[in-house]
């Protein structure tokens, strides 16, 4: 049984996506999508490949534009402004499929730069937060080193930290673990599982069924780029309703 | 199967074979790999010996190395008497011999300013001062001293400028300038915005459609014919203009060339930490972009440096510049070998540097791979 279920979650709505439509030229790849996040919720989003999940939460916080609905994240509706924009992506992290660290400057380098430079934090307490975070993530040793001396694993764990770096009050993950060897993931997922017990609201796009079943709140199923199921993790997995996460279900967890 | 020589899991670490190592190797691999790298060698040096000698005995062993005039020289070998009594000139042009000191304390500042930002263990606050000073504060120094005409100096006009003191003042503008436009043209070039981006593609395409021979003759003969005499810059400033806007769009597709080779997600992540656009370019896209195009970039101040004696053609007299007219002086007619060969080593010297200090500098913004 998943106990985060009965959790008791905060009325506050942080993230709001409204009858929300995207195209790419003429290409139709998100389909009226509402959604509600509240406030400490966890949400894990799957679906087959193109189905516009990373799509979905990139424009969450205004990687990708959407042309049509709202969005309103912490109460800030995103539109073309930029000042809006800034203001969204200060309080939204975000990790990669591929970490995308900054391959020119060393870890410590990395976790800084955003506080310094955005949030005008003096270095030395910039430097001071980063070695937290660091440490929560398990590798304060290697703050000196460049993100190409360190394994696919211990990068994802430095992307992360370098978000929480910038203490956002909402993290979203693409895939963060699927270009990692599997000996690696674990590492990872018991980073995000430590952030979830920590109240993190998070959106999270995965595969990996096990981490959703025990920290979901709620798992939303997506294909071609609408939302087909929403539901909490015991019942999502143990009543699927829709014949597509039927089939999904069965291909990912079949063997 | 043969023999374990030591038991599983404890294979200690060997030291190469002898012959894949040392002078031998080296010679074996590269010299005589097989028969036609073997006739290849040979055939190479064959040359040498048959041309080298030859060479020193021109330049160094027949040659005539002090004197005041033509016939001090046997004719034997090169007569760098030539070099000796026209130096100053091939150094400065006709800038007036009791003012040369002005350009030579310039050179003496430059370097001492210069040395720091070469030496590892000198601070990081100290380089950062010394790069400004010497790229906001310097040039105006360089002004003042170079032209006078306040501060009790004597005014230098510009058209006495001239060797190799003129060839640096031009390339040094050059490339100091073309690089900052450079970067904002690609920058440009890149933009979302209709009207930035237009712009920056007519202007680069523009100067790139033309050859820098054009744009100094339409510098010094054309803009003359449209500006009144009065209004229009000094002809050395028309030149600098030119030629910094010639080279700028050249670099400027250097470092488009940067740009697009950074992968999306670099902007993707600068842009999810809240960096804005300015932002992102300076601390994380240009920094990454710039180190991929240090070839491409020297590359082109080395074609700039050496496009500097174009100026030749509107009346300017750069290193080489003096090196022929000195040849062309009745009283030293013949003797525009040795001019020419000292201005190529001049240039070489200049060019062969910056090609080494970019490579040195690859080498050490070398972070391991990239993700
Ligand atoms: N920049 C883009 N331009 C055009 N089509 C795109 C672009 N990015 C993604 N797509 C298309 O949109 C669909 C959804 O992509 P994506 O959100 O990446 O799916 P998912 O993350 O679920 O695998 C896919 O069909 C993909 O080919
Ligand atoms: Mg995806």
């Amino acid at each position: 049984m998943s106990e985060n279920s009965q959790r008791e979650l905060s009325e506050e709505v942080v993230i709001q996506l409204k009858q929300m439509h995207k195209w790419y030229g003429e290409f139709h790849v998100l389909k009226d999508i509402n959604l509600e996040v509240k406030k400490g919720e966890r949400i894990v989003v799957c679906g087959p490949s193109g189905s516009g999940k990373s799509t979905m939460i990139r424009c969450i916080n205004r990687l990708e534009e959407h042309q049509q609905g709202q969005i309103i994240v912490n109460g800030i509706e995103l539109t073309s402004d930029v000042k809006n924009i800034e203001e969204v992506r200060r309080e939204v992290g975000m990790c990669f499929q591929h970490f995308n660290l900054f391959p020119h400057l060393t870890i410590l380098e990395n976790l800084t730069l955003a506080p310094m430079w955005v949030r005008k934090i003096p270095k030395a307490e910039a430097e001071a937060t980063a070695m937290h975070y660091l440490e929560r993530v398990k590798i304060p040793d290697q703050a000196n080193k460049y993100p190409g001396q360190l394994s696919g694993g211990q990068q994802q764990r430095v992307a992360i930290a370098r978000s929480l770096c910038m203490k956002p009050k909402i993290m979203l993950f693409d895939e963060p673990t699927s270009a990692l060897d599997p000996e690696m993931i674990a590492e990872v997922l018991d980073v995000m599982v430590t952030l979830a017990e920590e109240g993190m609201t998070m959106i999270c796009v995965t595969h990996e069924m096990g981490f959703a079943r025990k920290v979901a709140d709620r798992v939303i199923f997506m294909d071609a780029g609408q939302v087909i199921e929403e539901n909490n993790p015991h019942d999502f997995f143990e009543k699927p309703e829709n014949e597509r996460t039927k089939l999904f279900l069965s291909q990912i967890l079949g063997h | 199967m043969t023999e374990q020589k030591y038991p599983i899991g404890q294979y200690p670490n060997l030291p190469p074979p002898k012959n894949s190592v040392g002078v031998v190797a080296w010679l074996r691999d590269s010299l005589f790999s097989n028969w036609f790298n073997t006739l290849l060698t040979i055939l190479a040096i064959y040359i040498v010996i048959k041309t080298i000698p030859g060479l020193l005995d021109w330049a160094f062993f027949s040659a005539d190395w002090v004197g005041t005039s033509r016939d001090d020289c046997s004719r034997e070998g090169a007569c760098w008497v030539f070099i000796n009594v026209w130096f100053d000139q091939l150094m400065y042009g006709r800038f007036p011999e009791d003012q040369v000191w002005r350009i030579q304390a310039s050179y003496i500042i430059a370097i001492a300013a210069a040395i720091p930002l070469f030496i590892p263990a000198v601070s990081r606050k100290i380089k950062t001062a010394l790069a400004l000073f010497l790229l906001v504060l310097f040039p105006i120094i360089c002004f003042y001293l170079y032209y006078g005409g306040s501060f009790g100096l004597e005014v230098v006009e510009t058209t006495l400028w001239g060797g190799l003191f003129l060839t640096l003042v031009i390339a040094v503008t050059g490339i100091v300038m073309s690089l900052p436009l450079g970067i904002l043209l690609a920058l440009g070039r890149r933009s979302n915005m209709p009207v930035v981006k237009s712009v920056c593609i007519v202007f680069i395409e523009f100067w790139r459609g033309i050859p820098l021979i054009t744009v100094l003759f339409m510098a010094s003969v054309m803009f003359p014919l449209f500006v009144p005499e009065e209004l229009s810059p000094d002809k050395l400033i028309r030149a600098l203009i030119g030629v910094t806007l010639f080279s700028s769009a050249y670099m400027a597709e250097v470092v488009r060339g940067g740009l697009q080779a950074i992968p999306k997600g670099q902007y993707e992540a600068a842009a999810a930490l809240g960096l804005n656009y300015w932002k992102s370019m300076l601390l994380i896209i240009l920094p990454q972009a710039l180190k991929m195009v240090i070839p491409g970039i020297v590359n082109t101040f080395i074609g700039l440096f050496k496009d500097t004696t174009l100026v030749l053609i509107i009346g300017l007299f750069d290193l080489l510049g003096m090196a022929q007219l000195a040849a062309t002086n009745p009283n030293w007619l013949g003797f525009s070998i040795e001019g020419y060969v000292f201005a190529a080593l001049g240039f070489f010297v200049f060019c062969f540097t910056m090609s080494r200090y970019s490579q040195s500098l690859e080498r050490r913004l070398n972070t391991g791979h990239r993700n």
